[in-house]
């Protein structure tokens, strides 16, 4: 921090400083208060990986063991600490390895920075030793994306990146330096970057529009909530929560948005979407008005669009004005920051408990909670279902822990299950469902919140796509709790196979390794659990060691995860079984 | 919903790799560009592209969100035929001796409201503004005596409501 204000300071009387593009490149990266980063080495970017050597005093740098790793691990550095994650990496190979962590970060819309090294500038274009066109490949991933070809463009290149990734709808931005940038020395002074023209992060909240939706959420008998990530990347927390208990409005969330209004709150009536919870599927098709906050209509969420709260009006509070009547039309779009319009919202809302609207939610809770969520967290079978091993460390963590989940079945039972008091707590690929984030993600999320106890939550098929960064946990002591659900199958596509391939298991049968002796070469402290009598006192031992700790846990091999609405059905179909 | 013409036009920084941008919004989703221009713009150092597709108004709407938000974008709109005034041009290399053999090619250049834009020994070159209809109507009429080479631009197009760029530009 102390470089930070140092910087700061060289910035404000405007001296320059004749530093190399790879030096130049360090002090913007400090200046915007970088502490952290992940990345690979490799030929084009080793003038700044010398840098990094100089000042690896002042900025952290973490080798993974694949550069798809250091995206997942800068993901998961933002999401819990709502900073700018850093990833880094060389041209050619080690820049097509990030690409599918900037296509994560932009749909899940992460701040992250990308950092790639290119061929010198008299060999591009001539298919050069690890040439490759990474602008043309991770355009359609990138909220933006520039190539350097002068040292001189590094700083306000860089300011602008930082700007950018975290500014309006945070997202994914990679800067190519080609080499002979990194080299080159040139007078340095930095300045972030706080205005770009031709680029509008935030809407000025329309007075108009906050009034309209006032007016439908006080005359509304039966209005519903449901927000996204939008409510935690606008800060929104204390917003929702004031406005769900003011007008007494049941309300459910994406799992993009899960965490933000604590998962006890008697208003909070659970998760939407595919495997949400029955009552908010089914109360999406009852309510007389939609009220969605930070969210994008994604079509997990809604089913078939043509059946989708049809019967309601749609108050739709959004940063990004693209996502207006593109999916769902919107009666009033309120552009803006959510912190912001919710906070103007709140003093024209009248105070209201829409109580027999509310029991509704209550009676559909009794419902799942017979048909389906007692048997998944208090089975009676023999073999462990995922979904007690969530409830237990809930019980462990005292519902504190920040859970990361990878993609699939466990990550269903998990947004399902876990319980979250604090926000910022569930780190998952929502949008791209990326097997494999969960492992290198956890990383990044203790290294983001050190504090924080950090539990991932992973299948046998997911943990097996990034189980390198096993080495990164090892060599720096990295306490996350590893819990590998094994169910010796792909589990959710297993699902779809036998809900709707006739049980055709087609490549979802899993032969796995020994786990246990695999993070035992990583000399992080294993177990193994297949009975209920070890359940409890393993997930305690597990949450109460300081070290990281590696724990399968064998499940049923063939449950599925309920309630479901399948594939292109309405909301209202949604299936306990 | 049915599909339209639509010209969508963009005002834009002029950088590196904003087309390719603006394209891949068209590619991920399967949607053909019928003609692109790029240009100057009334404005000093703002770019304009003049994009054509058929496609309809819920996609086009949907396009014109997305590339509204690309960072160097300033604005994009999208018109119907009925809303600006468009034009295309065509150029056509005639050989030579046909202009003075068939005294009929010389009516068809009148006729067209179209210009010689140079005479050789070998050919001369016609240029034709106007709709693609004109256009295609003229091609039509000189093909029977052979069309040395042929070319067309995408549309180019003002609209005939007020852009407020300059306006827009000062709120940044």
């Amino acid at each position: 921090m102390e470089t930070v204000k140092e910087k700061k300071k060289s910035t404000d009387s405007k001296k320059t400083i004749k530093v190399s593009g790879a030096e130049a490149l360090i002090h913007c990266l400090l200046a915007e208060g970088v502490e952290t980063m992940y990345g690979y080495p490799g030929g084009a970017i080793m003038p700044v990986y010398d840098e990094l050597y100089k000042f690896q005093d002042k900025l952290t740098h973490i080798l993974t063991r694949h550069e798809q790793g250091a995206t997942h691990a800068a993901q998961g550095y933002a999401r819990v600490s709502g900073k700018v994650g850093v990833a880094i990496a060389t041209s050619g190979p080690g820049a097509t390895n990030l690409v599918t962590g900037l296509a994560d970060a932009q749909i899940d819309s992460t701040p992250m920075v990308c950092i790639t090294g290119q061929v010198t500038r008299q060999l591009l274009g001539t298919d050069a030793f690890q040439e490759t066109d990474i602008i043309g490949i991770s355009t359609p991933v990138t909220k933006w994306n520039y190539q350097i070809t002068e040292a001189s463009e590094i700083p306000e290149v860089m300011a602008k990146a930082f700007y950018i990734a975290k500014s309006g709808r945070p997202g994914p931005v990679l800067v190519d330096i080609t080499k002979n940038a990194q080299i080159e020395a040139f007078d340095f002074s930095y300045e972030k970057c706080t205005a770009v023209r031709s680029y509008k992060p935030v809407s000025k909240p329309d007075t108009n529009a906050i009034q309209a939706a006032a007016d439908l959420i006080n005359s509304a008998k039966k209005p519903f909530i449901v927000w996204g990530q939008g409510v935690i990347l606008g800060k929104a927390e204390e917003e929702l929560k004031a406005l769900v208990e003011k007008a007494g409005i049941p309300a459910a969330w994406t799992i993009m948005g899960a965490s933000a209004l604590d998962t006890a709150h008697p208003l909070n009536v659970g998760m939407v979407g595919m495997h949400g919870n029955y009552g908010p599927n089914l109360m999406t098709n009852e309510c007389d008005l939609l009220i969605a906050i930070g969210m994008r209509f994604d079509d997990r969420v809604t089913g078939r669009l043509e059946d989708y709260a049809k019967q309601a009006k749609v108050i739709h509070f959004e940063i990004d004005p693209a996502e207006i009547n593109k999916n769902v039309h919107a009666d009033v779009a309120v552009l803006g920051n959510s912190k912001e319009t919710l906070g103007l919202v709140l003093p024209l809302i009248n105070e209201n408990s829409h109580q027999a609207w509310h029991n509704g939610f209550k009676e559909k809770y009794k419902i799942e909670f017979d048909t389906i969520i007692k048997n998944d967290i208090h089975p009676t079978k023999d073999g462990l279902t995922m979904g007690e091993v969530i409830e237990e460390i809930n019980l462990a963590s005292n519902n504190k822990a920040v859970i990361v989940s990878d993609v699939g079945q466990h990550q269903m039972i998990a947004c399902r299950y876990a319980k979250f008091s604090q926000s910022k707590s569930n780190i998952t690929s929502g949008g791209l469902g990326t097997m494999g984030f969960a492992l290198p993600a956890a990383i990044g999320a203790k290294m983001g919140a050190m504090d924080r106890e950090v539990v991932a939550i992973i299948g046998d098929g997911g943990y097996q796509m990034t189980i390198q960064e096993l080495g990164v946990i090892f060599q720096h002591k990295v306490p996350v709790k590893i819990v590998v659900l094994n169910n010796e199958h792909l589990g959710m596509v297993r699902q779809w196979q036998e809900l709707f391939f006739e049980r055709r298991y087609a490549s979802t049968v899993m032969v796995n390794p020994d786990f246990v002796k695999i993070a035992e070469g990583y000399s992080i402290e294993a177990k193994r659990i297949s009975e209920r009598k070890d359940l409890k006192a393993t997930i305690q031992e597990m949450m109460a060691s300081k070290e990281p700790y590696f724990l399968e846990v064998k499940v049923e091999q063939e449950d599925n995860v309920f309630p479901m609405i399948p594939s292109g059905a309405s909301v209202s179909e949604v299936r306990l079984k | 919903m049915e599909n339209k013409w639509f010209t969508i036009s963009v005002y834009s920084e002029n950088n590196v790799g904003l087309l390719n941008r603006i394209s891949g919004i068209f590619l991920k989703r399967h949607i053909n560009i019928e003609s692109l221009n790029v240009s100057k713009s009334e404005i000093e150092d703002v770019s304009k592209f003049t994009i054509v597709a058929h496609t309809t108004e819920k996609w086009v709407h949907n396009i014109v969100g997305q590339i509204e938000k690309q960072i160097e974008v300033i604005k994009a709109y999208y018109h119907t035929d009925d809303e600006t005034i468009y034009q295309e041009s065509a150029l056509f290399k005639i050989a030579s001796g046909l202009l003075f053999d068939e005294r009929q090619i010389q009516n068809i250049i009148k006729d067209n409201n179209a210009q010689i834009v140079t005479v050789s020994r070998d050919f001369f070159v016609i240029a034709k503004s106007g709709r693609r209809n004109e256009i295609d109507e003229m091609h039509d009429q000189l093909k029977p005596y052979g069309i040395m080479q042929f070319v067309r631009s995408g549309r180019i197009s003002v609209t005939k409501d007020e852009m407020k760029i300059s306006a827009i530009l000062k709120e940044f």
